[in-house]
């Protein structure tokens, strides 16, 4: 009944290589069998965190014994851990994909041919064979019966006397429509993997500061960001409406994180070294949910530091005295080798670890350029000690190599907010939607519209009845039951009811 | 404005409750004709008072977004207690097309057990945080619960066909996995006894101990603790712990959850035990006389049209619009965390049914099973992984 007796190339041919293929996916056995295979591979997937979500300075082979023990370790060796992006669940994947451009071709060409060649006169037993079947001795006014059909939308062609009603046949296009939207997604989603399409990078920016953004360079130049200012804004537990639920945390809870930036393009350097001439583009406040949009780029608001060091003022001081003979001011970020105080005073930075640590032999190292932790090495010139005093100054530490007269004490700190912002193009997005729209509509008009026939013909001086739809036969039945209340029609059997009963 | 929401919560639950009992009621033994006037005579009152509810819930609804100033589909007690009207809203859905009672026996007060667990998690009216604020998550959120309450129909649909069906006379594996649902369905009604009773009581014990992240905390449990957390000391007199989890248990709350989950599958054990007692039957056995006038035909077309209907919904809501959403938020339209995998999983399961339906001409029992099978699904994408596997999405 499905293809109408239409041939369908996978039951025809089954001789060469490719022909064994082909009946493979084209089956729906098969097919089905891949999407279970697909669910319950992501659903095991789940049972642990995936490589990506868990801490990122955690090695992963040790991680998953350490934490989940024994199961842990099996899932990692078994390549759970990364399971999303592992070969094989692209290849799965793909299956998939070949399998639903098969099927649709394997059955949508015959299904076209043998819906477009209908015949309204059918033979005695392909009558017999409907679920809805009757056969009245009764003749009635055919007139009759096309206006109700008429009136019920159906579409009625006539031959020798017989009728064919159809309606809704486009909902037999539904399963090929939104296979076709989940081809096209799917090519979306592999498309990232080509160059050009796709570009995630993060930029962490200090307030004031002004920093190209990665990723967005081509031939007509590059993107920059000033970032202004970093918020965020808390709930205050003693909101009236919010207080209730406030007070049942200890954190706090936040309400707003956002970036006030101002965005710039700059036109290719010509010559090498020259800074860029920035031209204003916009000003943007960017917050979560909130990205800003540009060319094929956006921008969102994704992390932030606090109150991250930024500079960092020390007095020159006589132990003896406690009397002050000048400040330096450091930049934590690009620091000075000497700092003249004036009247022969002088401090000079013989060392600077901006995020200070002991390595494994116990030396003073820094962990990165990150001014988490800032430590410095000083010698400290003064009329009275022209030869210099060295110290060693961090946060809460301060060695002397010998007994010193001078010593630095900090008088000042000065921080600012870092936004983190990342930069998204992914050119596969426009595919994508049209694979979702498709496949929506798809879905839809599958389901949600049956596709009914009617055959009524004149046979030997009876009337025979049939009806059939590809599903809800309820409803099919209640429309039948309609029609023929309103135009004398013989109400058929459905068979399968008197097969069960 | 609070208050007079959560007064519209418990109003409809009260309704939805009178309307379950009449429902039942409307399956009575009465022959002939007279039988068909009062199955269509309770049926109806059925319905409309589940329409009542249906509209105090929905009252409850507008009056809390208006309190909080963003729609109440932002943590778990919202969440749930919105899929079950949406369970309700589906559920009136179909009756309106099928006119069958049975559903209305079992479509109510299963919505009624959800809206009940629901209504156990913290009930304050919270702010929304950064992440969440957006369009899209309330768009989201309601055609997804929209698409699980539609979905979750054809469970119902297909339980009924099962309790009508399936051979009662032997025991089998069949009768027994019916049980097993029964049972289940039992224990979150044991659940919301405990943890009813047990506040209401104001009951509370803590402990002290060292956490997944070695730190020392207090872990307070508001039931009375049958299992206590590794490696912790009861910091009261109250109850003991009979026995303490295992070590590997250890996240956040979790012990604490684990002696909720004992708590729910012992009472849920008794409130079994006790009903059998009094049948003397299987649950399912002393049903199935009072369905036998049920068309099977029907209930499996009302299982399959809930897929078909709500397939669909939940595409667009749990899917697409998660994946606009996400791409704003997150920056990525779908990043693999757990809540987002099991939506996927929900759709291929939804979808590998549509196929065995359609081409491969699995109806009936094989179908309404299969039913039961994304049922499970479904709750297990709103409980386990909203309590057990965390993920992005904050609820709780
Ligand atoms: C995730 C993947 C898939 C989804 C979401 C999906 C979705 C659907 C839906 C919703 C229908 C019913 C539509 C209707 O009757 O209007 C359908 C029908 C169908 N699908 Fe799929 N499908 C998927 C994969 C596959 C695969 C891999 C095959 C390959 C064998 C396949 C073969 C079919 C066939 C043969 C039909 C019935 C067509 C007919 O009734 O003539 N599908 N699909």
């Amino acid at each position: 009944m499905r293809y109408e007796g239409s041939a369908v190339r996978s039951q025809t041919y089954n001789k060469t290589f490719i022909d064994k293929i082909w009946n493979f996916f084209s089956s729906v056995k098969v097919g089905i069998g891949i999407i279970i295979v697909i669910l319950v591979a992501a659903a095991i997937g789940t049972i642990f965190p995936q490589e990506m979500y868990i801490p990122p300075n955690v090695d992963p082979t040790t991680y998953y014994k350490q934490e989940y023990g024994t199961p842990g370790q099996i899932f990692y060796l078994l390549g759970f851990h990364n399971l999303y992006g592992s070969w094989w669940f692209l290849l799965l994947l793909a299956a998939l994909g070949i399998s639903l451009i098969i099927v649709s071709i394997d059955r949508g060409v015959p299904l076209y041919r043998a819906l477009k060649h209908q015949r309204v006169t059918r033979h005695e037993s392909f009558m017999k064979r409907q679920r809805l079947f009757a056969v009245s001795d009764h003749g009635i006014s055919f007139e009759q019966v096309k206006k109700v059909l008429l009136g019920k939308r159906y579409k009625i062609k006539e031959d020798n006397g017989n009728i064919l009603a159809e309606k809704n046949r486009f909902s037999r296009w539904g399963p090929y429509v939104n296979h076709t939207g989940l081809i096209i997604f799917l090519i979306g989603a592999m498309l990232r993997f080509f160059p050009g399409m796709y570009t995630d990078q993060t930029l962490w920016i200090r307030e004031g500061e002004t920093a190209a953004i990665p990723g967005t360079k081509t031939d007509e130049g590059q993107y920059y960001a000033k970032n202004h200012k970093f918020v965020m804004e808390l709930y205050n537990k003693k909101d009236k409406q919010f207080s209730n639920a406030l007070n049942q945390v200890n954190n706090e809870v936040p309400k707003n994180y956002q970036s006030n930036v101002t965005l710039y393009h700059a036109d290719p350097s010509h010559v090498v070294g020259e800074a860029p001439q920035l031209k204003k583009v916009k000003d943007a406040k960017i917050k979560v949910n909130e990205p800003l949009a540009f060319g094929d780029y956006a921008l969102y608001q994704v992390d932030f530091k606090l109150n991250e060091f930024h500079r960092m003022n020390l007095k020159l001081e006589k132990k003896s005295t406690g009397k002050s003979f000048g400040e330096i001011k450091i930049n934590l970020f690009n620091p000075k080798s000497e700092y003249n105080l004036g009247n022969g005073y002088k401090v000079k930075m013989i060392e600077y670890f901006p995020n200070f640590k002991l390595d494994e032999d116990g030396q003073p190292a820094t962990e990165n350029s990150v001014p988490d932790n800032p430590a410095f090495v000083f010698k400290m010139f003064t009329p009275e000690t022209p030869k210099g005093e060295t110290a060693f100054i961090g946060i809460r530490k301060n060695v002397e190599a010998g007994k010193n007269k001078y010593k630095m004490t900090f008088s000042g700190l000065e921080t600012k907010n870092v936004s983190a912002l990342t930069v998204k193009k992914d050119r596969t997005l426009p595919i994508i939607i049209v694979g979702g729209i498709i496949f929506m509509l798809g879905v839809v008009q599958g389901l949600y519209w049956n596709h009914r026939r009617i055959w009524i013909q004149q046979k030997n001086g009876q009337l025979w009845i049939a009806a059939h739809t590809n599903k809800n036969w309820f409803g099919l039945k209640k429309e039948m039951q309609a029609i023929s209340q309103e135009s004398g029609l013989v109400m058929p059997v459905d068979q399968s009811d008197e097969k069960s009963a | 404005m609070a208050e007079l929401s959560s007064n519209l919560l418990y109003i409809a639950f009260i309704i939805y409750l009178i309307a379950t009992a009449v429902f039942a009621m409307s399956l009575s033994d009465k022959k002939g004709n007279e039988k068909a006037a009062y199955t269509r005579k309770w049926g109806r009152i059925g319905y409309g008072l589940s329409i009542l509810g249906f509209i105090s819930q929905l009252g409850y609804f507008v009056t809390r977004w208006i309190a909080s100033g963003h729609a109440p589909v932002s943590n778990l007690f919202e969440f749930t207690t919105f899929f079950g009207m949406m369970m309700v809203f589906a559920f009136i859905l179909l009756y309106g097309i099928y006119r069958t009672n049975a559903l209305g026996v079992f479509a109510m007060p299963i919505a009624l057990l959800v809206i009940a667990y629901g209504s156990m998690f913290p009930r304050d009216i919270a702010p929304l945080i950064p992440a969440l604020q957006s369009d899209w998550l309330k768009i989201h959120v309601t055609t997804a619960a929209l698409g699980e309450g539609i979905l979750s129909i054809s469970f119902v649909a297909g339980f009924i066909y099962l309790i009508r069906m399936v051979d009662q006379t032997v025991s089998s594996k069949k009768t027994k996995m019916i049980e097993i649902i029964m049972y289940l369905l039992l224990c979150v009604l044991g659940f919301v006894l405990v943890s009813a009773i047990s506040s209401a009581a104001g009951y509370e014990t803590k402990f002290d101990w060292t956490d997944k992240k070695d730190q020392k905390t207090e872990l307070t449990y508001n039931v009375p603790a049958l299992v206590g957390p590794p490696n912790g000391t009861q910091a009261d007199n109250h109850f003991g712990p009979l026995l303490n989890a295992p070590s590997w248990m250890n996240g956040e709350e979790a012990p604490k959850k684990f002696n909720t989950f004992i708590w729910s599958l012992l009472t849920g054990g008794v409130l079994y035990g006790i009903i059998r007692l009094i049948l003397r039957k299987r649950i399912a056995a002393a049903i199935q006389p009072k369905l036998k006038n049920l068309k099977p035909d029907l209930v499996d077309e009302i299982s399959y049209r809930s897929v078909a209907i709500g397939f669909p919904v939940f595409t667009l809501g749990a899917l697409i619009f998660a994946m606009i959403w996400a791409q704003q938020a997150w920056t990525r339209f779908w990043g693999w965390d757990p809540k987002e995998v099991w939506a996927l999983i929900t759709f291929l399961f939804y979808a590998a049914y549509l196929h065995f339906r359609l081409s491969r001409g699995w109806h009936g029992e094989k179908s309404a099973w299969l039913c039961v099978i994304g049922f499970v699904i479904i709750m297990f994408n709103l409980v386990a992984v909203n309590l057990v596997i965390s993920g992005l999405h904050s609820y709780a």
